[in-house]
């Protein structure tokens, strides 16, 4: 295995910009939050302006009240973001994979999860009024404003920090989108059914390389543990709760937190046992990405991820 | 001069897959319908086989070109996800001629635990291992023939619900 940008082994120093006690609870209010924004329910539904024979399927979101809309446009862009920089993250594998087959896996599931970005980010850019379509969301907006857990952002590290960042994150999308499916926003239902089946192929590449690594050599399965250890400490902030979360699941449009993180649990950690690796105990967990709040890591790679789009705007090809 | 729906569903169909040009969208089963929406306009509703499918863009613009020599130039291309689109909906003609291409089709005849795989498109044998998940396209994967050796795509299968 080739280390195409840090060693597993090495402290981080971009972590401690973010290190937070286990001791704190996850639903305090974050900076960002719209805890505290009065609900506008009741009549303060708002027709949608685009073309209603083009997207039949929104009427229910359309008589939605305001802030239901404001928190599913949050929802799209905080899942839209975690798909699109967990996409570009593997796209800087290519061609630097172990093997060939490795190039072409990685880079397929980029391909999906920037699909997956794609229709999120169209959906947050309608919900939120702004008319924003997925290009303005992708490429103009600032660090800061992007909404991705700190997970994703991670350097790639070696093979083993990338398959453990997949481990994590594929376990939690499979059963998070898997209940999405059946939400009440039938457009969202309907996107995340699709998604579901597409993540499941990416949580069973993850999980054939954990026991790979894990079974193999003693090299490979020391850096499989160190790959874990270095990402553990970021899987809790997929399971956070605010209030936009607890918002959505009282409408019935998020699955509830818990259960998403259970099975996500459940999936891990019986992936772990097979390959006879440690599921590790952090004593921190990450957070503030869902606040746009990021890692020193993130900088350089929206900048070079919006490069083209700066030097040429409105450029076509 | 404009066409009729079926006249339009037809040429639409019989564009090929930018990816798989050996088969049509209609064989692929992408195209779900031609017609009228419900503001009057032309509408052809077509539903992706991946989401991140990097042909879309193409396909939606071959489509929109279609519906222009139809006679509608505000003709509309409608993404649909929903019911998603599985390997089933794959035509026999266009599981011939894939496999006449090189491509095995989606779906064994029979459980892998059997020992018998995806037959080899070059010689038949189903005597097949999966090599990787991941292929040359996002719906293609490699399986490994061990009879003749030869490491070989095949669409990979996909059943979602829905």
């Amino acid at each position: 295995m080739r280390e195409p940008v840090t060693t597993a082994a090495r402290p981080q120093p971009d972590d401690t910009a973010a290190r937070r006690q286990p001791g704190d609870t996850a639903d305090q209010p974050q900076p960002g939050d719209t805890a505290a924004r009065p609900h506008s329910g009741g009549p303060a539904a708002r027709p949608r302006s685009e073309d209603p024979a083009s997207r039949p399927r929104s009427a229910d979101t359309a008589a939605r009240p305001e802030a239901a809309r404001a928190d599913l446009a949050e929802l799209a862009l905080r899942l839209g973001d975690d798909a699109l920089v967990l996409g570009q993250r593997l796209c800087q594998w290519i061609p630097r994979a172990p093997m060939i087959e490795e190039d072409l896996a990685l880079s397929n599931i980029a391909l999906d999860l920037i699909g997956h970005a794609r229709v999120l980010l169209s959906r947050s850019g309608e919900l939120d009024g702004s008319g924003r379509d997925e290009d303005d969301l992708a490429f103009g907006r600032t660090e800061r404003e992007f909404r991705n857990a700190l997970l994703v952002e991670l350097p790639g590290g070696d093979f083993a920090v990338t398959i453990a960042r997949q481990l994590v994150f594929a376990h939690y999308a499979v059963p998070f989108y898997e209940r999405l499916a059946g939400c009440a926003d039938a457009e969202l239902a309907a996107f995340a059914a699709r998604a579901a089946a597409e993540v499941a192929f990416h949580r069973r590449h993850a999980a054939d390389w954990t026991l790979r690594l894990g079974l193999g050599t003693e090299e490979s399965a020391r850096r499989m543990q160190a790959g874990l250890e270095r990402i553990w400490p970021h899987a809790a902030e997929l399971f956070e709760s605010d209030g936009v979360v607890q918002r959505l699941v009282e409408a019935g449009l998020h699955p509830p937190v818990d259960e998403v993180r259970a099975a996500w649990h459940e999936g891990v950690t019986a992936v772990l046992a097979r390959a006879g690796l440690t599921e590790p105990a952090p004593t921190w967990h990450a957070t503030g990405g869902r606040a746009g709040l990021h890692t020193e890591a993130f900088g350089p790679l929206v900048a070079e991820m919006q490069s083209v789009r700066r030097q040429f705007p409105g450029g076509t090809w | 001069m404009s066409v009729d729906a079926d006249e339009l569903r037809a040429r639409v169909e019989a564009l090929p897959d930018p990816e798989l040009p050996m088969i049509t969208l209609g064989e692929l089963g992408v195209i779900r319908s031609a017609g009228t929406g419900a503001d009057g306009r032309a509408e052809v509703e077509f539903t992706p086989t991946f989401l991140g499918c990097p042909a879309i863009p193409a396909i939606t613009a071959a489509i929109e070109e279609v519906l222009r020599d139809c006679g509608h130039p505000d003709g509309r291309v409608r993404h649909v996800l929903t019911p998603q689109w599985t390997t089933d909906r794959i035509s026999a003609s266009g599981r011939e001629k894939l496999a006449a291409n090189g491509i095995a089709p989606p779906g064994g005849p029979t459980p892998v635990g059997l020992g018998l795989g995806t037959p080899c498109p070059h010689c038949g044998s189903q005597d097949t291992r999966p090599h990787s998940a991941f292929g040359p396209t996002r719906c293609q994967s490699m399986l490994r023939c061990a009879q003749c050796r030869e490491v070989f795509p095949c669409i990979t299968t996909m059943r979602g619900q829905g």
